[in-house]
C-alpha cells in the first residue's frame, strides 16, 4: 500500500492539491490521475478511509452492498445495488467491497469498508501523503499557499475532501458536559443507567439501538419530531435498522421520544439534570439521568476558509458551491466527498442528493474531476456521437440502468446536445443543465415525488429554454416500455431533424 | 452565520414570525433548511415542478418573468407560496441579487406547517392581501 513510508508530494508547487484520504478524495484522486491531471493529495490521518477509520460507533454501517443483485457484479449498473465500493474503470479496483464482506450482513461492518477503501487505494495506485495535516490557507497571488505540518504547498486549484466530522454541540448551557456521539466507546458501559440523548438523527437513534439491552431508560429529545427513511422515502430520517428504539416507544416498552427543547444541562452529584420546554405547548419538564449524550451532528472542518471569504451554510457549515462543487464565493476552490452537499441541486420536494453518502458523492467526484480536467488542465472531454435514431433509447437505458442516476436523483444526468450531431456529453450535474445555457440538448434524469412514484425526467433546451418532460412511473422501474418511448419522443419533437423525429417515435 | 440559535434570532424579528414564542421559534429553526445563494443564481424556476417555500433571512432576490425583471424582494419576504399552495410551477424565476440566504419549507411540509402554526398563517394572509390591494390599485 501507498502508505506513510513512502512520504510522495513534499512541501512544493503543485497544479492540484486534494486534501484528504476518506472516500472522496481517494475517488477523485483516482479519477483525475485518469485523466492525466497531476496533483498532490495530502492527510492528516495515517492511512485511508476518512471517518471510516473510527465511525460508525457500533461498527456496522447503514448503507448497504448487496452480494447478489438483480445485475451481474463488476458491471456498471451493479452498481446501484453496491452503495459502498469506489468507481474504478476497469481491473481489479473495481467493485472491491462485496467480496470482503463476511456475509453476516448485507450492511458491511466498519472494518470491512476501512478494508475496503484501503484495498481501492492500493489497486488503484492512489499515493497520499499521509500524516500532513493542512494547518492554514492563504492567497498568494493566484495561487494558494496550504500551510501544513511538512510545509507550505502552493497550487491553483484546491480541492478540500475533509468530511463532515468535527463534533459540534448546540450552544445549550451545560450541554457541554454531555459526552458527545463522536465520543461513544462500549455498550456495556450504560449498563442500568438513565441515559438522555439529545438528538433525533440517525446517530441519535442508533446510540439508542445499541442501547437498549443495556440502559434501563433511554430518553430521545430534540425540538423538531422524528422522521423515518421509510416514510420520506429518502434518505433524510432514521433508517430503517435503527426504528427499534421508536417501537419500543410507540409500544410504551420504556423508552421515551419527546419534541422539546433542551433549555440546560446542570451536574448532580451523582447524575445529571437536563432541563426541557416541550415544543408544542411550552411545557417545562426535567429529568435526572445519569448520563447524557449529545447526537448533535458534526460541522465541516474547514479551519481559516471563511477568512479567504469561503460562504457557509446551515447547521452543518457547509461551504455554498456552484454545481460543479466550487466554492460559490472563492474561485479555485473546490469540496469533495461528503462536503459536496453544499451544492444543493434543484432539491425537488426537498428530496435532497445523497452526496452525504458515498454512493452518491462517488459521482460528484467522477463529474468534479472531467470538469477539473478540462477546465484548469486543457484537457478535452471524450464525448461520442450517437446515431440519431438510437437517442430515445439510449436515453430511456440510461433511465433504467445508470447508477449516477439513480444514486443522485434530480441531481445528476445524462446529457446528449443536439446541434448538428447528436453528442453523448456523459454525466453533469442537472443544475447546471436547466440554468447555464447552451445548445439544444436533452438531459435525462430519475426523480420521484412525495407520493414516492420513481420516474424519469426529461428536461430540453431548445434555443436556450428548458422545458421539464416527467414521463410515467412504472412498478418495476422498467421505463423502456412502448409508452415511454412514446412520451420521449413527444419531449424530443422539433428538436431532431424531421426523418430522425419520425423514426424515434416509431422505435419499439 | 449561522447556526440554529441564531436562525431563531434573525427569523425573531421577521414579521411573518413575529408572533411566535421562543419555543415555537426553535420548532421553526428545525423545520426550515438554510440554503446559500451566490449573485445571480437562480432558487426558483419558472415551469419546473417540486418547488418550495421562501423566506429571505439576508439580501435580495429578483422576480423575473421569462428572462424580464418584475420586481425585487428583501429581507423577511417570502416567495414560492402560491406554487406551494396551488400545487403548480413557480409562473417567474427568482434570481439572487447579491449573495442571498434564505430559510427553505419544502412544498410537502408547508400545509402542515401552516395549520400548526395558524398565526404564521395569518399573517402570511395578510401579506397575501397587501399584494392583492397592491395589485388592485395598479389595475385601476
Amino acid at each position: 500500500m501507498a502508505g506513510v513510508e513512502e512520504r510522495p508530494f513534499p512541501a512544493g508547487d503543485y497544479d492540484l492539491v486534494i486534501v484528504g484520504s476518506g472516500p472522496g478524495a481517494l475517488q477523485l484522486s483516482y479519477s483525475l490521475t485518469r485523466l492525466g491531471v497531476r496533483h498532490a493529495v495530502l492527510s492528516q490521518d495515517e492511512a485511508p478511509g476518512g471517518m471510516f477509520r473510527k465511525w460508525p460507533v457500533f461498527q456496522r454501517l447503514l448503507s448497504w452492498t448487496k452480494p447478489y443483485a438483480p445485475q451481474q457484479r463488476g458491471t456498471r449498473a451493479y452498481e446501484r445495488y453496491d452503495w459502498n465500493s469506489l468507481l474504478a474503470d476497469d481491473g481489479p479496483a473495481r467493485c472491491v467491497m462485496p467480496a470482503l464482506m463476511d456475509g453476516s450482513s448485507y450492511f458491511p461492518s466498519r472494518p470491512e469498508m476501512e478494508r475496503s477503501l484501503a484495498t481501492f487505494a492500493e489497486r488503484a495506485g492512489v499515493h497520499v501523503r499521509y500524516g500532513c495535516r493542512w494547518e492554514s490557507t492563504r492567497r498568494d497571488g493566484d495561487r494558494f499557499v496550504l500551510g501544513t505540518s511538512d510545509g507550505d504547498y502552493r497550487t491553483r486549484v484546491a480541492v478540500f475532501a475533509v468530511g463532515v466530522a468535527e463534533p459540534w454541540r448546540p450552544p445549550i448551557p451545560g450541554l457541554e458536559l454531555a459526552a458527545h456521539y463522536g465520543e461513544q466507546t462500549s455498550a456495556e458501559s450504560y449498563a442500568d443507567k438513565r441515559v438522555f440523548i439529545v438528538g433525533k438523527q440517525n446517530s441519535g437513534f442508533e446510540l439508542a439501538s445499541g442501547l437498549l439491552s443495556w440502559a434501563r431508560q433511554i430518553i430521545i429529545a430534540s425540538p423538531s419530531p422524528t422522521k423515518l427513511s421509510v416514510n420520506t422515502r429518502t434518505l433524510v430520517g432514521v433508517r430503517a435498522r435503527y426504528v427499534q428504539p421508536w417501537e419500543d416507544y410507540v409500544l410504551a416498552g420504556g423508552v421515551i421520544i419527546l419534541s422539546a427543547a433542551i433549555e440546560e444541562v446542570t451536574r448532580l452529584a451523582d447524575g445529571f439534570r437536563v432541563k426541557t420546554r416541550s415544543s408544542d405547548k411550552g411545557i417545562e419538564k426535567d429529568f435526572e439521568v445519569d448520563s447524557v449524550i449529545a447526537a448533535t451532528g458534526f460541522i465541516a472542518p474547514l479551519r481559516d476558509l471563511s477568512e479567504l471569504g469561503v460562504a457557509t451554510f446551515g447547521q452543518s457549515r457547509l461551504p455554498a458551491q456552484t454545481p460543479f462543487w466550487e466554492s460559490a464565493t472563492v474561485p479555485g476552490i473546490y469540496f469533495a466527498g461528503t462536503l459536496s452537499q453544499g451544492a444543493a441541486g434543484l432539491k425537488k420536494y426537498g428530496i435532497p442528493s445523497n452526496s452525504g453518502a458515498v454512493q452518491g458523492h462517488r459521482y460528484n467526484a467522477r463529474v468534479l474531476a472531467h470538469h477539473l480536467a478540462s477546465r484548469h488542465f486543457g484537457v478535452a472531454p471524450q464525448r461520442s456521437t450517437l446515431r440519431a435514431e438510437d437517442l430515445a433509447s439510449f436515453l430511456l437505458a440510461e433511465a433504467t440502468r445508470a447508477p449516477e442516476l439513480w444514486h443522485q436523483r434530480s441531481y445528476l444526468a445524462r446529457v446528449v446536445s443536439l446541434s448538428g450531431e447528436v453528442v453523448d456529453e456523459g454525466i453533469a450535474p442537472l443544475t447546471h443543465f436547466v440554468d447555464a445555457g447552451g445548445p439544444d440538448a436533452v438531459a435525462v434524469t430519475v426523480e420521484s415525488n412525495p407520493a414516492g412514484d420513481l420516474y424519469p425526467a426529461v428536461y430540453t433546451r431548445r434555443a436556450g429554454a428548458i422545458s421539464e418532460h416527467l414521463l410515467e412511473p412504472d412498478p418495476l422501474y422498467e421505463f423502456e416500455s412502448p409508452s415511454h418511448h412514446v412520451a420521449l419522443a413527444a419531449a424530443l419533437e422539433g428538436l431532431l431533424p424531421e426523418p430522425v423525429r419520425a423514426g424515434t417515435a416509431k422505435t419499439r | 452565520m449561522p447556526a440554529q440559535a441564531e436562525v431563531v434570532d434573525v427569523i425573531a424579528r421577521l414579521a411573518l414570525f413575529a408572533d411566535l414564542s421562543t419555543a415555537q421559534l426553535e420548532g421553526v429553526a428545525h423545520v426550515f433548511e438554510e440554503a446559500f445563494f451566490a449573485d445571480g443564481t437562480r432558487v426558483l424556476r419558472q415551469g419546473l415542478t417540486g418547488s418550495g417555500l421562501y423566506v429571505i433571512l439576508d439580501g435580495e432576490a429578483a422576480i423575473q418573468v421569462d428572462g424580464v425583471e418584475r420586481s425585487t424582494l428583501g429581507r423577511g419576504e417570502f416567495f414560492g407560496e402560491i406554487s406551494c399552495l396551488l400545487d403548480e410551477p413557480p409562473v417567474a424565476d427568482i434570481v439572487a441579487h447579491g449573495p442571498l440566504r434564505c430559510l427553505v419549507l419544502p412544498r410537502p411540509q408547508v400545509q402542515p406547517f401552516l395549520t400548526a402554526y395558524p398565526i404564521v398563517m395569518f399573517r402570511m394572509l395578510q401579506a397575501e392581501a397587501r399584494k392583492l390591494r397592491n395589485t388592485t390599485k395598479w389595475l385601476e
